[in-house]
C-alpha cells in the first residue's frame, strides 16, 4: 500500500515537471500593483508633512531647520511598504516603486533625505501652505524630530531635561 | 574583507538557521517559500538546519523582543564562527510598525550584530535570494542613500543691514549668514 502511495507521489511530481523559477539569472517581473520602496519626488513635494503624520511606522521625520528650510527624512528601516504616504500625499510626490531588491549591508543605504525650501508669507511671516491641505493633514506649527538619532519626537518639550524622549528600554537580562 | 571571507568560507554551502524572535510569521513564510521548489535555494547550497550549532548564518525575523531577547542572544552565541546574521523584514531591520511598544526593544541589531539587511514587510522571496546573493558577493547591492536639496545651506537671510544704496536703487547684497 505504502509503495503504491509512493509511486503515486512520484507520478504527481513527474507530472508537475520543472517549476523552479530562473530568478537570480533572470529578472522577475513583479505584479502591476506591487508596492516596493516609496520614492520621493523633490520637485513636487510641498513639505506639508502629511506623509510623516500618516506613516504607521513613523518612518518619515520632519525637522524644521529654520523658517525657510524643512528637512524630510525617510529612513526606510521599518517601512512596511504600505503605501499610506503615497495615498495621502496631496501633490502625488510619493510613488510606490517596484524596487524590492533593497538588500544591503548598511541600513543607512535606504535613506532618503529631502531639504525643502519653504517660502515665507510676506504678510504674516509664516510658511505659506494651502489652508485646506494644512487642515486636512493636521500639520500645525514646527516640528523637531530627532534627525541625528533618527527618532520621532512626539512633543517639542521632549528636548527639555525634565521630560526626556521616550528612551530606549534597557534590556533586562535575567 | 567580510565579503572575501564570505566567498571563501560560504562559497559552496550556507547552512542557515531560522530564528523568529517575535515577528508575525509573514517573513517565516517567505523564507520557507525560498526553500520550495519554485525558488529552490538548495541549488545554491543553502540549507535550513534545525540547530544554531550547525549553522553558518542566522536569519532573524521579528524585532528584538523583551521576552525572546535572551533566547536570541543565546542562539547567536551558539553558532560557530565565522557567522553571518541576516535581518529579514522591517521588524528585524528597524523594529517594525510596533517599534515603540512596551514589549519591543527595537531592531535585532540591538542584541546581535547584523551583517545584512533585507527590508520589506515581508520581503519577496526574490528579495531574500537577492540579499543572500549580495552577502555571497554574487551581485552588487543596488541601494545607496539619496539626498535631494532644493536649496544650499546656509541660505542668506534678509538683513536690513545688507541694503546698499546704489545711485537711485537700493540693492540687497546677499551675505553668507543664517
Ligand atoms: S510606505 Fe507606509 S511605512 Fe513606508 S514610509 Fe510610506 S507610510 Fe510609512
Ligand atoms: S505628503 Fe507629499 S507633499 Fe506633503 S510632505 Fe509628504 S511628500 Fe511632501
Ligand atoms: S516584517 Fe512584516 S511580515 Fe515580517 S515579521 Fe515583521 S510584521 Fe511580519
Amino acid at each position: 500500500m505504502s509503495v503504491l502511495s509512493k509511486l503515486k507521489e512520484a507520478l504527481v511530481c513527474l507530472k508537475a515537471g520543472r517549476v523552479t523559477l530562473p530568478y537570480p539569472a533572470q529578472a522577475m517581473p513583479v505584479p502591476e500593483k506591487f508596492r516596493g520602496r516609496p520614492i520621493f519626488d523633490v520637485a513636487k513635494c510641498t513639505g506639508c508633512g502629511g506623509c510623516a503624520n500618516n506613516c504607521p511606522a513613523r518612518e518619515i521625520l520632519v525637522f524644521d531647520v529654520c523658517q525657510e528650510v524643512r528637512v524630510l527624512q525617510y529612513l526606510g528601516r521599518r517601512c512596511a511598504y504600505c503605501g499610506r504616504c503615497a495615498d495621502v500625499c496631496p501633490e502625488k510626490a510619493v510613488t510606490m516603486s517596484h524596487e524590492f531588491e533593497n538588500a544591503t549591508n548598511a541600513i543607512g543605504d535606504i535613506k532618503q533625505r529631502i531639504e525643502l525650501f519653504m517660502s515665507t508669507c510676506q504678510r504674516c511671516g509664516r510658511c505659506f501652505k494651502e489652508p485646506t491641505t494644512l487642515d486636512q493633514l493636521k500639520m500645525k506649527g514646527y516640528r523637531f524630530d530627532d534627525v541625528a538619532h533618527e527618532r520621532w519626537v512626539f512633543r517639542s518639550k521632549a528636548y527639555l531635561d525634565s521630560e526626556p524622549v521616550v528612551d530606549d528600554i534597557k534590556i533586562e537580562w535575567e | 574583507m567580510l565579503k572575501n571571507l564570505c566567498q571563501k568560507m560560504f562559497g559552496r554551502s550556507l547552512w542557515v538557521y531560522h530564528a523568529n524572535s517575535g515577528g508575525c510569521n509573514g517573513c517565516d513564510i517567505e523564507v520557507l517559500n525560498v526553500l520550495t521548489p519554485y525558488y529552490d535555494a538548495e541549488r545554491f547550497g543553502i540549507k535550513l538546519v534545525g540547530s544554531p550549532r550547525h549553522a553558518d548564518a542566522m536569519l532573524c525575523q521579528g524585532p528584538a523582543m523583551r521576552s525572546t531577547a535572551q533566547a536570541l542572544k543565546r542562539a547567536y552565541d551558539a553558532m560557530p564562527a565565522p557567522k553571518l546574521v541576516f535581518a529579514i523584514g522591517s521588524c528585524a531591520c528597524g523594529g517594525g510598525i510596533w517599534f515603540d511598544s512596551y514589549s519591543v526593544l527595537g531592531p535585532v541589531e540591538k542584541l546581535v550584530p547584523v551583517n545584512f539587511y533585507i527590508p520589506g514587510c515581508p520581503p519577496r522571496p526574490e528579495a531574500i535570494i537577492y540579499g543572500v546573493a549580495v552577502a555571497l558577493g554574487l551581485v552588487d547591492k543596488k541601494t545607496a542613500p539619496v539626498q535631494f536639496k532644493q536649496i544650499e545651506l546656509p541660505i542668506p537671510r534678509y538683513h536690513p543691514g545688507d541694503l546698499r544704496g546704489r545711485d537711485e536703487l537700493v540693492v540687497y547684497e546677499k551675505v553668507e549668514k543664517v
